[in-house]
């Protein structure tokens, strides 16, 4: 899924070109100013937004929300929270989303999973964009030796069979959720340094960028000054995109067993524990499920409506 | 054409050879004490019989030494013995070949006829009520992570059913298509479609993009204007054009197939290369290791060939080079 997201916003006009409408406008605005407008008046992106706020409150206040629902992550309830049989309790009073087979809150483990898919998400997706970025510019400015060696070392990470090879790094070294980000960010920015170097190519043979080199800047200087600017566009884009691929990565590493281990809880080992349980405990199965696909879908949503607010023209993903 | 051919099978064995190096230094630079793994309690007691076995198995020996003793047998055919059950690694792949073979291919036949079908139903109508409920469809399906779709559908259609008193889908597992096809495509149909649903929406959403700009340009005009019928111009000159980015995503989406096969065969319990890989993973079954990821990423480079020569046929005006 992220890589046909990425090659759609491959179809990203030169961002060079000024846009059609900015100079009738009486009063100057910037390209951003007109995008933040455009996002502003969407109103999927600002619910969805919203919801990624909710997201994060909850993962920085999980602690305190924790000791006010009263349970801890780990904390096992042998009164309410296991029935005579040892089977998990559904949804009441005591637990609000009742609990696992060990009389484990829900709602609290699914409130510190939020961390979790967040932190590793959110930074997976950072680190894997800044990579992509530096390694697809050089191999777009540098010219045809450095293009070559680095767009072949992309060739090759991009046929590594990754999921499979995710889980045998993730086994010899240990698994964590530094290795986990790591791991993500890995087997993620080839895709993105090989858009960002066909727009660097594109970019490269410009007018003011020979402009700029007659002046006499050095490669550093045009790379970042006149070249990175004119791509920050899609790379924006790439981070929101970016970013739910990377949470349902984690969670899938999670749920298979080399991402997160118990009794730390994730989204994804949750779901892994609930899968022999789903015939006793739907809730087990369907509350951490519903918060992985909502939370993919607010960020996937809200990652069109950037794309859109920043090129207009671009055909958007979920045609309202 | 055949120069074109034989530069990329050389360039992929060169990547296949690159992994199967990046494979080799991953467990050379946290070598898995297989023999304490295997002996369990005797390891504690007897350091001789530990040292005995890491000899047996050829792991006392510099990495460079297993490296080409690995390389050799590989050429003769030989992946070697899986440290845990001492059947030959090719026999236990063997086994699980087939299940992953009907489980991707199967999955990759329903994403890209149905998402590419869908695709070109909404394209030839923008904004109906179909369009607008296949971008719906996509949206759920991007959305969906494989494995919560694939015990969300467990629980709905094999349990509830069960409960119903409907035993239509079985609740996991694989039947061999030469013991009983029946019972095979029954067993299958859950997995394909979890397998299916994510890829499938990104299809349409291509499919339906692309069409709508080649339908646009001026020799389809010219193509209606001749009087031809409306399904000719739209599946001879309108998707002919159209297909050549689906084919590149497709090239794509083999590495994201066979991640996609591992959790679902994880999911539906299926005895696959996906579980057989996870599984000789937590076991730290390097051979087994080895040569599914070599197999995987073989079958990936060869797809990515097929697409690079699919383009050539796709449209004339690509240039194979």
């Amino acid at each position: 899924m992220s890589a046909s997201e990425l090659s759609e916003v491959a179809d990203l006009p030169d961002p060079a070109v000024p846009q059609p409408g900015v100079e009738r406008q009486v009063e100057g605005r910037s390209p951003w100013q007109l995008a933040w407008i455009r996002l502003r008046r969407d109103r999927v992106a600002v619910v969805c937004a919203a919801f990624i706020l909710l997201l994060v409150l909850v993962a920085i206040l999980a602690d305190p929300l924790a000791n006010w629902i009263g349970y801890n992550a780990t904390d096992q309830d042998q009164v309410n929270g296991i029935t005579a049989d040892g089977l998990p309790v559904g949804p009441d009073a005591h637990h609000l989303l009742g609990t696992d087979n060990l009389g484990r809150d829900i709602l609290v483990r699914i409130i510190f999973g939020t961390r979790v898919s967040l932190v590793v998400g959110v930074s997976a997706a950072v680190a894997a964009v800044l990579i992509g970025v530096i390694v697809g510019l050089c191999a777009g400015y540098l010219g045809p030796v450095v293009d070559s060696v680095l767009a072949r070392l992309m060739d090759v990470v991009l046929s590594f069979p990754f999921l499979l090879f995710a889980i045998a790094l993730v086994t010899v070294v240990g698994p964590s959720e530094l290795i986990e980000i790591l791991v993500i960010a890995f087997f993620s920015w080839a895709a993105v340094g090989r858009i960002v170097r066909g727009q660097t190519l594109a970019i490269r043979e410009r007018e003011y960028i020979e402009a700029a080199r007659s002046l006499g800047a050095g490669n550093l200087r045009i790379m970042v000054i006149d070249v990175l600017p004119n791509l920050m566009a899609p790379v924006i884009v790439y981070v929101t995109l970016l970013i739910p691929v990377s949470i349902v990565f984690e969670a899938t590493l999670s749920y298979l067993g080399v991402g997160i281990i118990p009794p730390t809880p994730s989204w994804g080992n949750m779901i892994s524990d609930a899968q022999n349980f789903y015939q006793v405990a739907w809730w087990y199965l369907v509350f951490p499920g519903a918060a992985l696909v909502l939370t993919t879908l607010a960020f996937n949503l809200l990652g069109d409506s950037v794309r859109d607010a920043l090129d207009p023209r671009t055909e958007r993903l979920f045609a309202k | 054409m055949i120069r074109f051919v034989i530069r990329r099978i050389l360039t992929g064995a060169i990547v296949v050879w690159l992994i199967s190096l990046v494979v080799f230094a991953i467990f050379f630079i946290a070598p898995p004490n297989v023999a304490f793994l295997l002996l369990g309690r005797f390891a504690a007691s007897d350091q001789q019989l530990v040292a005995t076995v890491t000899a047996q198995l050829g792991l006392d020996q510099p990495i460079v030494v297993q490296y080409w003793h690995f390389l050799t047998r590989l050429v003769h055919g030989d992946l070697g013995y899986s440290y845990y059950s001492h059947q030959p690694v090719t026999t236990l792949i063997g086994q699980a070949l087939p299940v992953t073979a009907s489980l991707a291919i199967g999955a990759a036949i329903i994403w890209v006829v149905s998402g590419v079908l869908i695709g070109v139903l909404s394209a030839t109508r923008p904004r109906s009520f179909l369009d607008r409920l296949s971008t719906l469809f996509a949206l759920i399906g991007l959305s969906f992570p494989t494995f919560v779709l694939g015990l969300l559908l467990l629980y709905l259609l094999f349990y509830k059913l069960h409960l119903a008193g409907v035993d239509f889908f079985p609740g996991g597992g694989y039947v061999p298509l030469t013991q009983d096809p029946w019972q095979w495509f029954v067993h299958l149909i859950l997995p394909w479609i979890t397998l299916a649903v994510a890829s499938m929406a990104v299809y349409v959403r291509l499919t339906r993009g692309q069409m709508l700009e080649v339908l646009g340009e001026d020799y389809i005009r010219t193509a209606r204007s001749k009087g031809l019928s409306e399904r000719r111009v739209i599946f001879r000159h309108g998707l002919r054009a159209a297909l050549v980015p689906i084919v590149t995503q497709f090239g794509i989406d083999v590495a994201t197939l066979l991640g996609g096969a591992i959790v679902t065969e994880q999911v539906f319990g299926l005895n696959g290369l996906g579980k057989m890989s996870v599984t000789a993973v937590t076991n730290q079954d390097e051979p087994v290791i080895i040569a599914v990821v070599l197999l995987a990423s073989v079958f990936v480079v060869v797809a990515n060939i097929v697409v690079d020569v699919l383009y050539a046929v796709l449209d004339p005006r690509v240039r194979l080079s």
